[in-house]
């Protein structure tokens, strides 16, 4: 088993009255990529940074690899952080920036020489020593800043939504990059993101959070496949999100047609979310579905056709290589191992949180 | 621990450094009670004699008059003259923006009794010391401070808004007017106020472009704090002080309400 | 925009400052090589090197420079409190710091004279608690004293300003990369607020370099500035225009240097200083 690395007990932190993160426990095995992904004003920064030592928890401790280091200042941690906006110290050269932590430990100059060849190297910049951090692209900027992290060798990284400054393309790069450098380095990555598809390319596990609190913790196919709540379903990728009812084990009432599935143990006659991605549904000629409906819209994605389909009362949104013309009256067909079930959020308060 | 020891050090050096700003005014607002005429800083009885001939003195309310009008009027002319080019310089070639603004920095730069002595050359060779040498030298003086107020506005306008409107039919003066002016208010506004306290503090070039007979307040107290009037002057402290107070304190409430909307915007 | 509309706007502008700014230096540049009979002489500029004047010079920069020294020691860290104290410039605390400076300026130096006098509130005070009366008035000291006490908000603002806008990542960034306290002060913020503090030191530099109203007040004619010399060449009995615009010209020597140190370290930023 993976060794835990982190460990965050009962961690809350609150702004004023705004409560930001409540009673949160989260742990953190070594060597792995751990991402915090959630919309804005979901606490992952937050978390980032407590983590970091910039923000001290009201409640709670930090735990790491057995030692409390909840009230260590950020400069006596063993990890590292890259920051959103870089932070480089524009008026050192890029030489400079990757020595700052080496010099304060004092290290050989041949060692920082040595480190910062190294380094740059690491991260496909050799050469660029004696430029300015305002001569290099956003990009380069990135990179420069996961350098300046990384010579120290932290135990952990940690990376502060490091893509959202980037365009589409450079960001595409920089995961794969960021993959090649921590199977490299060796070392924990914690990633916050609020981008669905970086933290599903990129994690070895995702932590999708909310308003403050876990919603899920599990793999990225985890996360995707089996989602455990509404707000998660919704956020990872796109879905068909319809209330139903579970009427005995491995059989769902949606819409008023009875769908088998897989799920047991919810109850009789119990309501559920049913979550269906739209590429698990299958169109088919209209008597051989389980449903049937017809075509609203249908738009070319590149992949693959999306289709809006009117059936039952519901629009349901269908990714699928065919293409049927709209006003065409289709079949829908669903395995029942796609059939993905959830509990319905039982008080107000949980909807709340559930639903931002 | 460390931080306690900190925190008390960086609140003693504040709490410090208030003291020795605040302690001048003290000393003006006490002296301007104290009955004593001799030695204001021996105490010698409460009295608020001052404050009643202070508003019959003729030369002090003439000069407060003067240097009302004066940095009035000149901040409005200024805050004029200096919005306008602003704007105008947005369509301007950047060499020429930098001759510009290498210009309006000679007066902010410049020795103010240089400026004022240039300006008295000026206005002895061509005609003479009047109220409008005043007003004019005083529009020179202040008249940067509104194009570095505003400037800054213009510069971070987002200029799709005015093609914008360009676009959608308004002529050039009307966009200018309906949409890049009240973009630039605050900066307008800040340039207006800067000014117009440039110019109520103004003393080196008054005090070579003034007319003779006319004096503002900092020629008034420069040429009379010797002479009887002093306590007369140190009630006007006060006075000032506490206007400066509530005015500030106003502009304070307004500016942080806007910042806080703003950082709510955000 | 269109050209015309650029230039109606900016027009008044530029022929007002042509009047007012440029034809006057040039007035001055012109009286300051030509003597009362109108010819060309370099005896108004060289009169600089004569000890009359020379004096005066050396120990208005002298001065300048001790005052510009005063306030920077006392404002940068007060600069640095204040940027962590307060959320943005509008904040109540920064505007305590602020408020003195709009007072009036020769009220605020008519304060210095009450306390400095030689029967004034400083010496009352000392001998209240028992220690000898210190007489500062007509010296130096005074001068500094009243010189640094009108400049220092000057320097405060735009280090203030300069601080404020450091990034809070990149102090975050060598917090995290091992720095500590004084370290980062020294290699961090201090050189990203250089800007701020070059702009501050020309802010007070200039005008106490050529002050003479203050020396007027608390040196009582005994203190002797560059400021004075060129005052009075033109404002009393032994007026003389000519020399008078000669010295000036050698003042404004010094004061080119500092706008062009001033140019290079101001890469266009934002003069919002005193809001």
């Amino acid at each position: 088993m993976a060794k835990k690395l982190i460990d965050l007990v009962g961690i809350t932190k609150s702004y004023g009255d705004k409560v930001i993160l409540d009673d949160m426990n989260l742990f953190m095995n070594e060597n792995k990529f751990l991402t915090l992904l959630g919309p804005s004003g979901c606490g992952k920064t937050t978390t980032l940074r407590i983590i970091g030592g910039f923000e001290t928890p009201d409640k709670g401790k930090v735990i790491f690899d057995g030692k409390d280091i909840t009230n260590m200042p950020p400069n006596k941690r063993p990890l590292n952080t890259v920051f959103q906006k870089y932070a480089l110290f524009t008026h050192m050269n890029i030489a400079e920036n990757i020595a700052f932590g080496l010099k304060i430990k004092n290290k050989s100059k041949a060692y920082i020489d040595d480190k910062i060849k190294y380094a740059l190297k690491l991260v496909n910049l050799d050469g660029y020593e004696k430029r300015m951090p305002d001569s290099l692209s956003g990009g380069q900027q990135q990179r420069i800043a996961i350098a300046r992290a990384i010579v120290n060798e932290p135990q952990v990284l940690l990376l502060d939504e490091p893509l959202g400054a980037l365009d589409l393309k450079m960001r595409q790069d920089m995961q794969y990059e960021l993959i090649r450098l921590k199977n490299e380095l060796g070392i924990t990555f914690i990633y916050v993101t609020h981008d669905q598809e970086e933290a599903l390319t990129m994690s070895d596990t995702i932590v999708v959070m909310n308003q403050g609190y876990i919603q899920q913790i599990g793999t990225p196919e985890d996360i995707y496949n089996e989602p455990q709540n509404a707000f998660v379903a919704d956020f990872i990728g796109e879905s068909n999100i319809i209330s139903g009812t579970m009427i005995q084990d491995k059989v769902v009432d949606i819409l008023g047609t009875r769908f088998e599935c897989v799920d047991v143990g919810f109850g009789c006659n119990k309501p559920v979310d049913v979550v269906i991605r739209p590429e698990d549904i299958v169109l088919t000629e209209p008597e051989k579905g389980i449903i049937k409906g017809r075509v609203t819209s249908a738009i070319f994605k590149g992949v693959h056709y999306e289709m809006e389909v009117e059936a039952c009362g519901f629009e349901w949104l269908i990714h699928s290589t065919i293409m049927k013309e709209p006003g065409k009256e289709v079949g829908l067909y669903v395995d029942p191992f796609n059939i993905q079930i959830m509990n319905k959020p039982e008080s107000e308060d949980e909807k709340a949180m559930v639903e931002e | 621990m460390v931080n306690k020891v900190k925190h008390f050090f960086e609140k003693f050096y504040l709490v410090l450094i208030i003291i020795i700003l605040y302690m001048p005014i003290a000393v003006l607002i006490v002296s301007s009670f104290n009955a004593s005429e001799k030695n204001k800083a021996k105490w010698g009885g409460f009295s608020i004699a001052a404050y009643g001939k202070l508003f019959k003195d003729e030369l002090i309310m003439d000069a407060l008059y003067t240097t009302l009008l004066l940095a009035g009027g000149a901040a409005i002319i200024a805050t004029v003259l200096g919005t306008l080019v602003c704007i105008g310089m947005i369509g301007m070639k950047k060499k020429m923006r930098s001759v510009i603004m290498g210009v309006t920095n000679v007066p902010l730069l410049n020795a103010d009794i240089v400026t004022g002595i240039a300006l008295m050359l000026l206005f002895t060779r061509f005609t003479e010391l009047s109220f409008t040498t005043m007003l004019i030298s005083h529009i020179t003086l202040i008249i940067p401070y509104v194009v570095l107020s505003v400037q800054p506005k213009v510069l971070q306008m987002n200029m799709s808004t005015y093609e914008a409107a360009l676009d959608l039919g308004a002529s050039p003066a009307y966009a200018v007017c309906k949409v890049i002016i009240p973009e630039i208010m605050p900066g307008i506004l800040s340039g207006f106020l800067l000014a117009f306290t440039m110019s109520l503090d103004d003393f080196s070039v008054t005090y070579f472009t003034k007319a003779p007979g006319i004096h503002t307040m900092s020629t008034m107290i420069n040429a009379e704090y010797r002479k009887g009037i002093q306590t007369e002057i140190y009630a006007l402290s006060t006075i000032v002080f506490l206007i400066v107070l509530i005015v500030l304190f106003i502009i304070n409430r307004r500016s942080a309400a806007a910042d806080r909307k703003e950082a709510a915007v955000q | 925009m269109r050209k015309l509309t650029s230039r109606i706007m900016s027009g008044p502008y530029i022929i007002w400052m042509i009047i007012f700014t440029v034809i006057p230096l040039g007035l001055i540049v012109y009286n300051g090589f030509t003597n009362s009979a109108g010819n060309f002489t370099l005896d108004n500029v060289a009169a600089i090197a004569d000890p009359v004047n020379a004096k005066p010079l050396l120990l208005s920069f002298e001065m300048s420079l001790i005052v510009t020294g005063v306030c920077l020691i006392l404002a940068f860290p007060l600069a640095l409190i204040l940027s962590k104290y307060s959320k943005n410039k509008n904040s109540f605390i920064v505007m305590i710091f602020i408020l003195p400076m709009w007072m009036n300026f020769m009220l605020r130096t008519l304060a210095w004279r009450l306390i400095l006098l030689n029967n004034g509130f400083l010496n009352q005070w000392l001998t209240t608690i028992g220690l000898d009366p210190i007489y500062l008035m007509n010296t130096k000291t005074a001068i500094v004293l009243g010189t640094a006490y009108d400049y220092f908000p000057f320097m405060v603002l735009p280090i203030y300003n300069a601080i404020s806008k450091i990034d809070k990542d990149v102090i975050c960034a060598a917090q995290d990369l091992g720095a500590t306290g004084m370290r980062i002060i020294t290699k961090i913020i201090m050189p990203l607020s250089l800007p701020g503090v070059i702009s501050g030191i020309t802010m007070v530099l200039v005008p106490s370099m050529s002050e003479f109203v203050i020396a007027d007040m608390l040196g009582g004619g005994k203190v002797y500035l560059i400021g004075n010399v060129i005052e009075q060449s033109f404002n009393s009995g032994y007026a003389d225009v000519h020399m008078g615009s000669g010295l000036s010209l050698s003042l404004m020597v010094f004061i080119i240097i500092s706008m062009i140190i001033y140019r290079i370290f101001d890469k266009g930023e934002e003069a919002d200083g005193v809001w």
